[in-house]
């Protein structure tokens, strides 16, 4: 054991002292008897699994949530059970993982709602705008105080919400995986502003998954497990493989790339041996799919996807890298037959499907996992068997009814092949965890025959465990000849399972790479938009 | 399976008592007493075969409208059009049968104004679910300014060109209608109540096979619960929700029949008299379930044909009042009980 | 047709409209959906005709009617707000309770079930073409006073914000069930003085005289995106269409069917027409 736990005694005066923090939702216990103690003038790593209680805990420290029970102080007063406006005037500011910014509001509309200056009843605008430019010039956050938030960048965004409680100011700062839609060089950049913010007196918590960010920025740690705290250390004293094994609760070896990659850990990336049971695609075959210069319009009439051309061959799959939001989602939803498409063309297996429509698409051998379960993926209020069979459904229909045997059949074969817990057809998706839902999403995608996956941040919110097994079930897809274009916001993902990696920026994709040839540093200067070699 | 039913069966109670205590409370208002005004209403109704007969009638023309409202809002459509659908399917039953010739086979004419009834009405909810698909204009303020314009073109029709002398109605189909009850039972002898019933409750059983046992039912609530999710799935979204808006205008429509041809034998103005917005009402209560939609509609009219019976004591504008609060109960509990048994079940994965 | 006589119509006919739709514009800016305005005018027009009957006073009677709508808002606001009930049930909801209440207490107060006695209005004086009536000047200002309030002041930022993106405008201590029963209430009573200059104006009460305009003004929010000049425009317009439509009705022209759908086909129009240019609140109808 390498890390030494704080002391609890600690004499140094906490900033921000949580104990025996209880909360549930609906039976769920996110929190128990969680506590954190944070020391003023530190960068505070909370870190542990997707469902270890750290945004819980948050919430109920910025006032969003009240505890059930156990108590907590700020500056030394007791606080507990505060509400929003309570924590803000006590200097805590959250920035939370989904930005909390009105789109059709202005830069400086968001910065000071709650608290707008007034003059005569009215807001006061021209002193609001200059409030928000000084601030802007001090903390080094280039923002335009009149832009509408909704023109914003991501990582423009994020510096409004950091200006946002600052503005309030906040002494205390909350970055909820703040981390998650930024490009490696924006990441940088965060940390020196929060480094700056640091030096000069003031106290950051950041809730973070991933163990190099902890190592790379933190000063001291937290580690969460299961809703429980259960580790305190400093990180100058500890190794990623004790928080490794703190935040899982059993030994990691952080060689093994799957655990590695959803710890968030450095990893080498070392192809696959490519000797036993690899699909050998030769050079003549033709490509599972293979689009060309394809455009796709998304919000505002603008191009979201430019001008795209690539093509995958059986038993490969092609990682996409980028920051979200530079159209991966448009992307996959025009190649799933969803969105419209401008210009282009879309073939699979040598046939023309760019008019097709989704069933189309679908009984032509096009499988899809979407980003997001709950909005695309999912019937929430339909059992685990009715939504087995989404997109299926046509060829369940006997004598002009649906054949609830074959339902159930098919539903009784998906949960033991893919391990969907609890094992019973009848219950409501709604009800299970986020590993299982995605379970039971990919079941239905890759239990049936396909030839090409969309897998889009097929990891998104679920354990170690099932990243696990949905990387495994990835790669046996792969060997069986099946092709698989992958989107993940985790860099670690795709090029750890890819063979081929392209980067999309601003609708536009990079040239095609092989995997062996691409570090994290040149997908970074790719997903910043610095580095731009033309698409090959 | 249980929690199912508690979902589905706790709002319309709390929905019940909200309304008896404000019933109560409007009762005395008027200084009559509850109890003596519940009694009378009960013995008006299910106290004697008159009036449980025109309760079957009444609940006939309800069930059609109940089950129009609850087709729609499982595909997540609101259809505040019945009212309109339902007059234009009477109408289009009674043209058809005044246009038949005397001599024209009962046994073939009965079924082809019924079809009528069914086209008349799936025309008028045709039009809010076009303008939906292909303009994305509201279904709700769309049906509701339709049952304006509807009522004034049948209006014009009947007014201007179709009535008998003196009277709002067409004149009256002469090859018969639809037999009514009291010539197989003598007892409902005077009540409106006639074979539609029959119509009524194999419409119900045919739209609970098609919402829960087949495939576009499947996709219909698909798209009633997420849309986004179904077009995924493969359903295409526009599509069904003008086959929803149809099927719905066409189950209003063929309400039409219990008057047009099962009671009266000609369309006259204004035979819709509400029953189309009490449809609302009759499938909020039933939870949008077809048998739930059959005991809210006997339900809502014994209200109906209890305010009749109690007008000597206390207005029958007493119903509509109790109408309102009903549906208002409803809409407020459904939530509430849905997250207090959610807190109550364990879940069953963490 | 004399065009001052035209213009002075419309203006009477507008007015109903510029308030309800006013109500419309800070209830769904807010995000909840206002389908219950035609209620609230016709509780406001039945209670300012019990105020003006018991009272004499028209003025009382616009307190009343004030606080009739005050009272359905509520209703509806605790509904969406406390109740998270689906916005537009709950709309539907009031519309029927406004029916049923208003010709329960017609029968119980005046032993009717059509319409009220005569009663005291404001103004009279057919020189002044109605603008004697004080009803209308309000009317009229109703939505730049709004648009004031909703773009300049604080409590109206932070309704926009609260009907864009509520979970924003609670992470920052703004009280969004609190700015709603606010945006409701006043949604309630601005529309019940739409019903209030109806029954004065008609000197009495009949039942549902509302005939659909608070589902019209509705139509007329969406139609002005959302904003309540744009709205008032689009009120207007419709005022000028119906003013046409009773213009013709005198000619004999056209069936009087035809006529009488004149305002119910263009809001039909309208609404088709609407597509693709309004985008509504985001959160308008979503309350957690």
């Amino acid at each position: 054991m390498t890390g030494s736990p704080i002391a609890t005694g600690d004499r140094a005066p906490h900033v921000i002292r949580m104990e025996g923090i209880d909360k549930s939702f609906g039976g769920v216990r996110a929190n128990r008897k969680a506590s954190l103690e944070v020391s003023p003038r530190e960068i505070h790593a909370l870190v542990g699994e997707n469902g270890a209680g750290k945004s819980t805990l948050m919430k109920i420290l910025g006032g969003l949530q009240k505890p059930d029970s156990g108590t907590m102080q700020v500056n030394g007063r007791d606080v507990t059970g505060w509400t929003t406006s309570d924590a803000i005037a006590a200097g805590i500011g959250v920035v939370h993982q989904h930005f909390m910014l009105v789109p059709t509001l202005t830069v400086a509309e968001n910065i000071i709602l709650g608290m707008e200056p007034v003059s005569g009843g009215r807001i006061d605008y021209p002193k609001a705008i200059a409030d928000v430019e000084a601030l802007s010039r001090e903390t080094g956050l280039a923002v335009s105080a009149n832009a509408p938030v909704s023109s914003l960048s991501v990582g423009e965004a994020q510096r409004v919400e950091i200006l946002k409680v600052l503005y309030r100011g906040a002494t205390i700062l909350v970055l909820d995986e703040p981390t998650a839609v930024l490009s490696p060089p924006e990441v940088k950049e965060l940390w020196a502003v929060l480094r700056r913010l640091r030096d000069a007196g003031g106290t950051i918590v950041l809730i973070t998954h991933r163990l190099d960010e902890v190592i790379e920025i933190s000063d001291t740690i937290t580690v969460m497990r299961g809703g429980e705290t259960v580790d305190r250390l400093h990180t100058s004293d500890t190794s990623p493989a004790h928080i490794a094994r703190a935040m899982v609760g059993r030994d990691v070896s952080l060689t093994s790339r799957a655990e590695a990659i959803a710890l968030g850990a450095p990893v080498e990336i070392v192809p696959e041996p490519s000797s036993v049971g690899t699909f050998h695609p030769s050079d003549d075959m033709t490509s599972a799919i293979r689009v060309s210069d394809l455009v796709v319009l998304g919000a505002q009439n603008l191009r979201a996807v430019d001008g795209v051309t690539f093509s995958i061959r059986p038993g490969e799959i092609l990682g996409i890298a980028g920051v979200e939001g530079n159209g991966q989602t448009e992307l996959i939803e025009a190649l799933a037959g969803l969105r419209p498409i401008e210009s282009g063309l879309i073939r699979m297996g040598g046939h023309d499907v760019t008019r097709r429509n989704v069933s189309e698409r679908r009984d032509a051998g096009l499988s899809h996992i979407p980003e997001d379960r709950h909005r695309r993926g999912l019937i929430l209020d339909y059992s685990i068997a009715d939504n087995l069979v989404l997109g299926l459904q046509d060829s369940y229909v006997q004598r002009g009814l649906l054949d609830g045997k074959r339902i159930a059949a098919n539903a009784k074969e998906q949960i033991e092949a893919f391990d969907i817990r609890p094992p019973s057809a009848e219950i409501p998706a709604r009800n299970l965890s986020g590993g299982n839902q995605q379970k039971v999403v990919i079941a239905r995608e890759m239990g049936r025959p396909f030839s090409v996956l969309l897998a889009s941040q097929p990891t998104r919110g679920v354990d170690v465990g099932a990243i696990e097994f949905i990387h495994s079930e990835l790669r046996k897809a792969r060997v069986d000849g099946k092709a698989i274009l992958l989107v993940s916001a985790e860099l670690n993902e795709v090029l750890a399972l890819s063979d081929r990696i392209a980067v999309m920026y601003r609708g536009r994709m990079t040239r095609v790479m092989a995997a062996s040839e691409v570090t994290e540093e040149s997908l970074g200067e790719y997903m910043m938009g610095t580095r731009k070699d033309s698409a090959a | 399976m249980r929690e199912k039913l508690e979902e589905a069966l706790f709002p319309p109670v709390v929905a019940l008592l909200v309304a008896l205590i404000c019933g109560d409370l409007l009762i005395m208002s008027y200084g009559q007493s509850p109890a003596t005004v519940y009694r009378l209403l009960l013995e008006g109704t299910w106290g004697n075969a008159y009036g449980f007969g025109q309760v079957l009638y009444k609940a006939t023309t309800l069930t059609f409208t109940g089950l129009a409202v609850s087709i729609g809002i499982r595909a997540g459509l609101f259809n505040v059009g019945a009212e309109s659908q339902l007059a234009a399917g009477g109408f289009l039953a009674g043209l058809l049968g005044l246009a038949l010739s005397p001599s024209f086979p009962l046994a073939l004419a009965i079924p082809a104004c019924i079809l009528a009834a069914a086209v008349g009405g799936g025309l008028v909810g045709a039009v809010p679910g076009y303008l939906k698909v292909r303009f994305g204009a509201h279904e709700v303020i769309v049906t509701i300014m339709l049952n304006f314009v509807v009522l004034a073109l049948l209006n014009w029709i009947v007014a201007g060109h179709l009535h008998v002398p003196e009277t709002l109605h067409t004149p009256e189909i002469r090859n018969g209608g639809i037999a009514r009850l009291s010539s197989f039972i003598p007892a409902f002898h005077g009540s409106a109540a006639n074979l539609t019933i029959v119509v009524a409750l194999i419409t119900t059983g045919l739209l609970w096979l098609h919402l829960f046992r087949s495939r576009r039912g499947y996709e219909l609530r698909a798209v009633g619960l997420q849309p986004e999710v179904a077009e995924y799935g493969g359903v295409k979204v526009g599509s069904t929700l003008m086959r929803a808006m149809i099927l719905s205008g066409a189950i209003a429509g063929l309400g039409g029949i219990n008057y047009v041809l099962g009671y009266k034998g000609y369309y006259e103005e204004g035979f819709a008299g509400g029953a189309g917005f009490l449809g609302i009402a009759v499938a909020l209560v039933g939870r949008n379930h077809p048998v739930g939609v059959v005991l809210a509609a006997l339900f809502f009219a014994t209200l109906s044909q209890g305010g009749l019976a109690i007008h000597a004591l206390v207005p029958k504008q007493l119903v509509d009042v109790l109408q309102g609060v009903v549906i208002l109960a409803v809409a407020m509990s459904v939530p509430e009980v849905r997250s207090a048994l959610r807190k109550a079940r364990k879940p069953v994965a963490a | 047709m004399n065009p001052i006589s035209f213009l002075t119509q419309m203006l009477r006919i507008a007015v109903p409209y510029l308030f309800a739709a006013g109500g419309g514009v800070v209830a769904e800016r807010a995000g909840i959906i206002s389908l219950a305005l035609e209620g609230f005018m016709l509780t406001g027009a039945f209670s300012a005709t019990l105020g003006v009957h018991y009272t004499g006073s028209p003025w009382i009677g616009l307190l009343c009617g004030i606080l009739g709508g005050l009272i359905f808002g509520l209703i509806h606001a605790v509904a969406t707000i406390r109740y998270r009930a689906d916005h537009v049930v709950s709309g539907i909801a009031i519309n029927l309770l406004a029916i049923g209440v208003t010709r329960f207490f017609l029968k119980l107060a005046f032993d009717s079930s059509s319409n009220s006695p005569r009663i005291e209005g404001f103004g009279g004086n057919q020189a002044w073409y109605g603008f004697d009536n004080p009803l209308l000047w309000m009317g009229i200002l109703v939505a730049p006073v709004l648009a004031y309030f909703l773009y300049r002041t604080p409590f109206g930022l932070r309704a926009r914000a609260v009907g864009e993106h509520p979970a924003a405008a609670a992470s920052v201590g703004v009280k969004v069930a609190k700015v709603q029963y606010i945006a409701v209430a006043t949604s309630g009573m601005l529309a019940a003085l739409g019903g209030v200059f109806l029954a004065l104006d008609q000197l009495q009460f009949t039942a549902q005289m509302t005939a659909g305009r608070g589902f019209i003004a509705g139509a007329a929010v969406s139609y002005g995106r959302w904003d309540p000049v744009r709205a008032a425009i689009a009120c207007l317009f419709f005022a000028a269409a119906e003013t046409l439509q009773i213009q013709l009705q005198g000619t004999q022209l056209i069936p009087s069917q035809f006529i009488v759908m004149i305002p119910y086909l263009l809001t039909i129009i309208a609404l088709a027409g609407v597509v693709g240019r309004a985008v509504p609140p985001a959160a308008l109808g979503k309350t957690e």
